[in-house]
């Protein structure tokens, strides 16, 4: 008995397959080179949000902190004492001047077991010189000149220097924020190459499929219908990219989070992301789809506005 | 329904293949459109189909001026023309059914009165048995009648067809023929091109003559020839 045509299932009517997209060649590539850019884009923008995390970091933590270094006086253990005098009574001028929240001097004990690290415990010698050091809180706001208060502290602490945390942790935390810049402008170059390159592919599908637009175009398809069949292939393909890249992705961020566990420097970024910042890499897949989506129905439509 | 008004017609910067064309088609008529190959006959239906623009002169479709027609409008107006193309120029990749239901699906038609039709017109045509097959996978004389049943499918007010008879013996052809004066008696307007003198003898519909891009005398009388 033949097959009777009205019981077919609507699936077979094929919505979406007016065009054999699927086999084009220059489809066969675009998720790959999709997928290298989306990985280049989550390293680009997890660069970012780690420098720009880092950047506020340093910031927050240590620009509103100074230290004042007093030289030693060398000689006998009651110099060593000056020196702490002396580092005790810049603390006291410090703390009454405008602009200092709080100011307080290291004694000796804590001092040596800042050394202890290096020199061993119960190696720090009694004769050891060692510089009066005065940790400074400066008042939220203000914004106090090293230079003047060095030059106030010379009176009882002669050769006492100020060092201003803030000034070049500042200059580090600018640097990151342009780094941060530079890695956005990164981002949208890439956005900008992956849009280039489906515009280039669904420029060699329409070549390829021109025939069956022809025919799909004269038998009364709107420009519409012909850039769906486009639009739905470029965003499997974008994707497909974005989730292959975005994978690949993980596997490094995974590789260089362990190989910076451990590592203790306190300035240096920590390769740890935020919910947001996750959530951020985590539509990059739906980006690159929507890019390929858009870039490909407008292509489309631009090439159909020739048609009369 | 068509009034042409000293058409002319060229592609790019060539030379003119119709010149003056003038005539009308009234709504359920019938005629043959002879010439010579390289007469013109196609280029004739090309800008009935609404697939080139005259160079000159004025074409009406439908009461629609297609010169100054919005280019959103002539989606809806093809959609109101069915076309047999002489080359037949079937989706390969899609089957005889998908093939034939193509202009519902781009007309809109629900999935359920796709499956109704298209299964009618397959049937019809006498394809019910290979509904499923590429037209590659078919002989000149079947992917004629699919290229028929394509054309017929979403009932077009007016049908143009280019050497419809071209690959298909005299049997096949009579009975061709005789489907389209059952489609034409149906209310359908149709305009069949050919070489086949004998064709236009045999069936007693109205001819026009096109020598070297020209409507010539020998035109029936009551079309107007330019």
């Amino acid at each position: 008995m033949a097959p009777n045509p009205t019981s077919r299932p609507v699936e077979v009517l094929g919505r979406g397959a007016d065009l054999a997209l699927d086999a084009d060649p220059a489809n066969r590539y675009l998720p790959w080179i999709v997928a290298l850019m989306v990985y280049l884009a989550a390293l680009a923008l997890a660069g970012a949000m780690v420098l720009g995390s880092s950047a506020g970091r340093w910031h927050s933590g240590q620009s509103d902190r100074m230290t004042v270094q007093v030289p030693p006086i060398e000689g006998s253990l009651d110099n060593a004492q000056a020196t702490m005098d002396r580092a005790a009574a810049a603390a006291a001028l410090l703390r009454g001047t405008a602009g200092i929240a709080d100011a307080r001097h290291f004694e000796r004990d804590e001092l040596v077991a800042l050394l202890e690290p290096w020199l061993g415990a119960g190696n720090v010698s009694p004769e050891l010189p060692l510089p009066g050091l005065v940790d400074v809180v400066v008042a939220p706001g203000a914004r106090p000149d090293p230079r003047a208060l060095e030059l106030g502290l010379q009176e009882i602490a002669p050769g006492a220097r100020v060092d201003a945390h803030g000034q070049w942790l500042e200059r580090l935390a600018a640097t990151a924020r342009t780094l941060q810049v530079v890695a956005l402008i990164v981002v949208l170059a890439i956005a900008s190459a992956a849009a280039a390159t489906v515009v280039f592919s669904t420029r060699t599908s329409l070549a390829v499929h021109r025939e069956t637009v022809e025919v799909l175009h004269l038998i009364g398809a709107q420009d519409g219908f012909v850039a769906r069949a486009f639009e739905r292939n470029a965003l499997w393909m974008g994707l497909r990219g974005g989730l292959i890249g975005l994978g690949l992705g993980a596997l490094t961020f995974v590789v260089i989070g362990q190989m910076s566990v451990g590592l203790e420097a306190p300035l240096m970024p920590r390769f740890s992301l935020t919910p947001g910042g996750m959530m951020v890499l985590g539509s990059l897949p739906l980006v690159s789809a929507g890019i390929a989506m858009v870039t490909a129905r407008f292509t489309v439509l631009r090439a159909l506005a020739d048609m009369p | 329904m068509v009034r042409f008004e000293n058409v002319g017609m060229r592609y790019g910067s060539g030379p003119e293949v119709l010149r003056d064309i003038s005539f009308k088609l009234e709504p359920g008529s019938f005629h043959f459109l002879t010439g010579l190959s390289g007469a013109g006959k196609s280029s004739l239906l090309k800008l009935l189909y609404l697939a080139h623009k005259p160079s000159r002169g004025l074409v009406t479709l439908f009461d629609q001026d297609i010169a100054t027609a919005p280019r959103e409008m002539l989606p809806a107006l093809r959609r109101r023309i069915g076309v047999v193309f002489q080359d037949f120029r079937l989706l390969d990749h899609l089957s005889a059914f998908e093939n034939v239901a193509l202009p519902l699906r781009i007309a809109g038609v629900r999935d359920s009165l796709i499956r109704d039709h298209v299964g009618q017109l397959l049937d019809w045509v006498g394809l019910t048995d290979d509904y499923d097959l590429g037209p590659a996978a078919f002989s000149g004389g079947q992917k004629q009648r699919l290229a028929i049943a394509r054309a017929v499918i979403a009932r077009p007010q007016l049908l143009l067809a280019d050497e419809p008879t071209g690959n298909l013996d005299p049997d096949l052809s009579l009975r061709l023929l005789h489907l389209f004066e059952e489609l034409n008696k149906l209310g359908t307007t149709v305009l069949i091109a050919t070489h086949n003198r004998d064709f236009v003898a045999r069936f007693k519909h109205s001819a026009m003559h096109l020598h070297e891009g020209r409507l010539v005398d020998g035109s029936e009388p009551h079309l107007k020839a330019g």
